[in-house]
Order: structure tokens, then sequence, then C-alpha cells
């Protein structure tokens, strides 16, 4: 998902009998559902694993804007370049409302920034791939938003307050992105021969990264496991995948789309469709700095906050001056 | 009427004014100074893309009146080329640094604010109104850039530098804003356009007060580019407004009758 | 790296007549920066008519709700921002 595979720093899951008494109070308080808030005391483990946990959460926000804001400049109508726009504007917001929830945690966003540039903190995998034709802005809505919300619908319910209250405002301004993108599907689809094709080859593109996006099978991981009786993690990488694929292939049956796997069938049995192998190696490589565009989003990140810095700066220096003749002047 | 060729073409130079900065901004969306500006800046953006669209819909209706349909707003914007255009120049300059594009909306804003102002008044009800609501919008924008004139040329001395150097190197682009051609002129008796002259005075006052908070030298008043009725106005433009366009219009133009 | 801009805290009034609420937070220069950033950054969607800003910094807030040891704050600042502790990256599991 948008955080992928966070590292906990755990090395197995804490029974209760192993928890010091300030510990188990504090996982009494998170199985009544009571929020965490930033004042509170929390372990050590919980607060590094959230700060991880938002920051690639609000990282992936940032560089998502670069493939979709490829586009604001082409987009082929007024209409549709307004609604990216915004689209991608709203993206921004999202990853403002992150960093402020990582903030109250106690790590500034600017050092934040700075892990991301060293590549110390990832984002989601699915940002690497690039955006080719249009219809690639319609497929980032339709699957990419798609399978964020299903994420995020239930983080606006995990244990930490402040990483909550951003989600159920990022939710609130979600609910039209995904479905500007199918409407871009819609158009593409019901359009020439060309416009669909376009549709078709966006789809192939996209389907199995949308899938890795949720990251590996984890009903087996540590991390999980922690993160999920700390309730910052709500459910398991696979349910959210089968979860999307069963929502996904009817979109795409009546938008007239193959999606680009031999073994999808409806299992009448599980109640679920089946799927083929997700190719794991092409994703590990994508997180490791290998995918197609992990260069070129890094670099376009470095150069915007480094042409950036003498603004911020003279921004502050402007600010410090006017308060000192004021002070002068009172 | 026998005006409307006119009137349509007046309207489109306030429609293209809006959909080029428009166009420009949205090279900036994802990678501003900070977060927080991105985001600011994108709404500045957004603004000037739905006043654009205003003022293309009532190009429509006008050009309709004479050339039945009439083009929608996706035909003028997108098939429209280089030479059919009406912004002013300045709008279509690259975004350059952050000064430049500061330098660029502010030196904008200014007189946009003081020309909806005047066209509120406008005989014409449709552009009386759209010039109010826009008006509202506007009255921000300049807020927001004239305080950035401001912090940069105050700033740092770097930023002061950059700052200075983005005014003078637009500064000759301004004078076609105030230049009144017989499209203009005509108009203007008839009460429908603003008189863009005298709306010289009024801007370069305020646009001196902002200077001198921003201790920002007033540049001298040289040649200014398409002040003769040789300009964005009359569709003859830099070198920069064909690229953006082979940019803006690559998908619209490589489909034609598709609908997006 | 230079200095990082403050961090503030926005509170928005709604058209419902309802007080000012705590909506979020973020960076500015100033107080008139920070009004107008508010104004692009949490009323994009025109929730609100009025905005007040304040610096984070300069909020103090209550202890927690548990009367217990346990939960007992180690300061009073509400958003007790760059004081975590980096690890070194050879550190791990702890």
């Amino acid at each position: 998902m948008y955080a992928q595979m966070v590292d906990t720093g755990v090395a197995k899951v804490r029974d209760v009998a192993e928890m010091t008494q300030e510990e188990r109070a504090f996982q009494d308080r998170i199985d009544a559902d009571v929020k965490v808030e930033p004042k509170d005391w929390m372990p050590d483990a919980y607060r590094r694993t959230l700060i991880r946990q938002i920051q690639q959460h609000a990282h992936s926000e940032i560089v998502g804007m670069l493939p979709e804001g490829n586009w604001i400049t082409r987009a082929p109508s007024l209409q549709r370049k307004a609604t990216l726009m915004a689209k991608v504007q709203d993206e921004g917001g999202h990853g403002l409302y992150l960093y402020c929830a990582a903030e109250t945690l106690g790590v500034s966003r600017d050092a934040m920034v700075a892990d991301l540039h060293a590549g110390k903190v990832k984002y989601s995998s699915i940002f690497n791939y690039p955006t080719l034709t249009w219809a690639d802005i319609g497929t980032i809505g339709w699957l990419v938003d798609g399978a964020a919300i299903m994420n995020q619908i239930p983080l606006c319910r995990c244990s930490f307050g402040p990483y909550a209250r951003a989600m159920i405002r990022v939710c609130k301004e979600e609910s039209f992105h995904q479905r500007q993108g199918y409407d871009i599907m819609l158009a593409l689809c019901r359009g020439t021969p060309e416009q669909k094709v376009m549709a078709q080859d966006a789809l192939n593109r996209w389907w199995w990264p949308s899938l890795m996006m949720f990251g590996p099978p984890d009903a087996a991981s540590v991390h999980s496991a922690q993160s999920a009786r700390w309730k910052i993690k709500l459910l398991s990488n696979d349910e959210l995948r089968q979860r999307f694929v069963d929502q996904t292939v009817p979109q795409a049956d009546y938008l007239g789309l193959k999606v680009p796997d031999d073994r999808l069938a409806w299992s009448a049995e599980r109640g679920h469709y089946d799927f083929g192998e997700i190719d794991w190696q092409e994703f590990h490589e994508v997180i490791k700095g290998n995918g197609p565009c992990n260069r070129e989003r890094m670099q376009t990140r470095i150069k915007a906050w480094e042409d950036g810095a003498w603004v911020r700066e003279a921004a502050l220096a402007h600010a410090e001056k006017h308060a000192a003749r004021e002070r002068q002047a009172a | 009427m026998d005006d409307d060729p006119r009137l349509f073409d007046y309207v489109l130079r306030l429609a293209d004014n809006g959909v080029v900065l428009a166009q420009r901004l949205g090279e900036w969306v994802g990678k501003g100074p900070a977060l927080e500006e991105d985001i600011a800046l994108t709404n500045v953006g957004l603004d000037l893309l739905g006043q654009g669209r205003m003022w293309l819909a009532y190009a429509r209706e006008i050009e309709a009146r004479y050339a039945p349909p009439g083009r929608g707003e996706d035909a003028l914007a997108f098939l429209r080329d280089g030479g059919e255009f009406r912004n002013l120049l300045l709008v279509e300059q690259p975004n350059g640094s952050y000064a430049d594009t500061m330098a660029r909306q502010f030196l904008f804003d200014q007189w946009h604010l003081m020309l909806l102002g005047a066209l509120a008044g406008s005989k014409d009800e449709r552009i009386a109104a759209i010039a109010a609501k826009a008006g509202k919008e506007v009255r921000y924008h300049v807020e927001r850039s004239a305080d950035w004139t401001i912090r940069l040329g105050d700033g740092t001395e770097l930023s002061h530098r950059r700052m200075q150097d983005a005014v003078d190197a637009l500064w000759m682009y301004t004078g076609e804003m105030f230049a009144v051609d017989a499209i203009e002129r005509g108009l203007v008796a008839a009460g429908v356009a603003a008189d863009a002259a005298s709306l010289q005075g009024p801007w370069r006052s305020a646009v001196a007060a902002v200077f001198d908070e921003a201790t920002l030298a007033m540049p001298g008043d040289g040649w200014m580019q398409g002040a003769t009725g040789r300009g964005g106005k009359q569709g003859i433009h830099t070198e920069h407004l064909g690229h953006m366009l082979a940019e803006m219009q690559i998908v619209a133009r490589s489909h034609p009758g598709a609908r997006w | 790296m230079s200095s990082e801009w403050p961090l503030w805290e926005i509170f928005i009034r709604s058209q419902h007549g309802l007080a000012h609420k705590h909506v979020g937070s973020l960076h500015a220069v100033d107080a008139q920066m920070a009004i107008r950033n508010a104004r692009d950054v949490y009323t994009r969607r025109n929730e609100g008519i009025s905005i007040w800003v304040a610096r984070s910094a300069d909020i103090h807030a209550s202890s927690p709700g548990d009367k217990e040891a346990l939960f007992e704050p180690s300061n009073d600042k509400v958003y007790r921002h760059p004081t975590f502790f980096p690890m070194p990256d050879d550190v791990k599991h702890i």
C-alpha cells in the first residue's frame, strides 16, 4: 500500500506476560479502542513504527504527485485539466496532513524529507512506473486511488488519533479521485477505437503493479502481527488485495476491458476471484530502486527541494527582519 | 451585431490570459518550493483556468451569433494555432525561477485586478458579471503575489537579486497591458471594454508601493514589446507560446473529433 | 539544510455558526503567511469563513485524561517536534 512493508523493529509479538506494566496498560487502552494521542505514553517501538508508516504514506502522496502531474500540461480538455490539477493538489494536501500527523510524534518534516531524499525511507512502489498516455491518468485514478481508499478507510479507525483524523480528512476528499479516474476510462472506452486501445494498454501496464501495491503476503509476518495488535494495520495485505480484485474485475468488465491475467476466474466455492501469481521479484527490485522511474522521481523531488531552498530561506529572513522592525517600533 | 467579431476578439483576450497563465502555473504542480506554497499556487492556477473557461463560454455565445454554432471551449483552447491566441506576452513567459514566476504573477495580477474592476461596470452584462466574480478571486491573487514580491525582494541578498532581475527582465512586457488598439477603442467608446490606458497610472502607483516595501528599484521605461499594435493581443507572440501550445494541444490534436 | 519554517495550528469556523475547530497544522514563516496558507490548504472546499492560527510552540495543553501516573506527560507541549532521538542506521531492533 502507500506504506509497504513497515518494519516494527520487533523480533516477535510480545505476550502479555512479557509486557511491562506500562505496556500492558497501553495495550489495554488500544484493545478498548481508546485513541492514543501524542502526549500519551507509548512504547518506543509503537512510536517509531508509526513515524515510519505515516511518513512512508506521506512521501507516497508527494512522490505520487509526479506521475499524474506529468499530464497536467497535456490534458486533452479544459475540464480534465482542471480536475487533474485539483486532484494532484489534493494529493499535496494529503501529504501535508500526514506529515503533520507524523510531526506530532516528534520528528520534523524537514528531517523526514531529508530521509526520503537520502533513500532511507521508501514510498509506494506504484509511483515508480511511468505515465505514458492519457489513459494512464484514468487508470491511476481508477486502480491506484481505488486501492488507496481500500486501505485508508480502515485506517480511519487506527489507534493513533492524529493519523486517524488525517485519514478521515483524506478519505472525505478522496472520494472524487477514483470516480474521476473511472470517468476518464468510461470516456475512452466509449470513444474511438484508438482511445479504447489506449485504455486497454494502460490497464495492461498498471494491473500487476496495482496488485503489488498491497505488499507481499504478510499473514505470517511478525511486523504485521505487531501492527495489527497495535491497531495501526487493520487488514492483511492479502485480504485487501482480494477485496480489490473482487471489486475491480466487474468494473473492468463494464468498461469492456480485459484484465491481463489468464488465470483470473470467479471461484463460486470461495466466493472470490482467483488470480495469477504476482511477480514479487519485480516488486522487490522496484522497492530497491530499480523500477523504471525511481531515479527520475527522486531527482525531481530533490531538485524541487534544492531549487526551493533559497525561497524558503528568503521567506524566513524576511519574517525575521519584519519581526525585528516591529519590536523596534514598539 | 456588427461589433460581434470585435467583441469576440476582445473576450478571447480575457480568456487566453487565464488559460495560458494557468497552463504555466500547471507546470509548477508538485515542484513548488514548499508544500504549502505548491498547494496555494495551484489554487491560483485553478482560479485562472476557471476564469478562462467562463470567458471562453461567453466567446462561444458571441461567435454563435455570427458564425453558428460557435466553437466550444475545447475547440478554442486546443485547436487554435498560436497566431489565433490573444493573450498578453507577459503571461506566456516561461516560469523560470520562483522569483520569475512571482514577478510575472504580481505584474499581471495587479493589472488584472484593476482591469476586472473596470469591467465590472461594463454595459455588457455578461462581461460585468464574469468580471465581478473573477475580481473576487484576483483580489486574493494580488495579495499573495505582492506578498511574495516583498518577501523575496526584502529577504536575503540572493533573493533580492533574483527578484530584481526578474522584474527587470519582465518589465518590457508590461507596456502591452495598457496599449489600446482599434478593437479596444471601439468597444471602450461603446462602454463595453475597459480603457486599459487609464489603468496605467494607478497600476504604476500600486506597483511602486509594493516595490518600495520590497526594496526593489522600479525599472526604467524603455522599449515595450507588443505595445504598438503588434503583440500578443494581435496574435504576434514570443517564441515561447508555440512550444507551450505544442505540449498543451498534443493529445487533443492527435485524435481529431475524439471526446475525452 | 537551513532552519525549518515554524509549525502552526489551524482553527477554522465553518458557516454553521459553530466555534472555531482545530483542523490540522502547517508550516509558515509568520502569522500572515500561516493564515493565507491555511486558506489554501484547509478551505479548498469552502470549509470555512474564519481562520485562527497559533504557533504550535505557543499552545499549552492539559495532561492526558488518565489519572494513572503511567500516563503522565513528559512535557506540556502538544506538539513536541524535533526532540526525537535518531538511531544510528546500524542499530537494529531496539
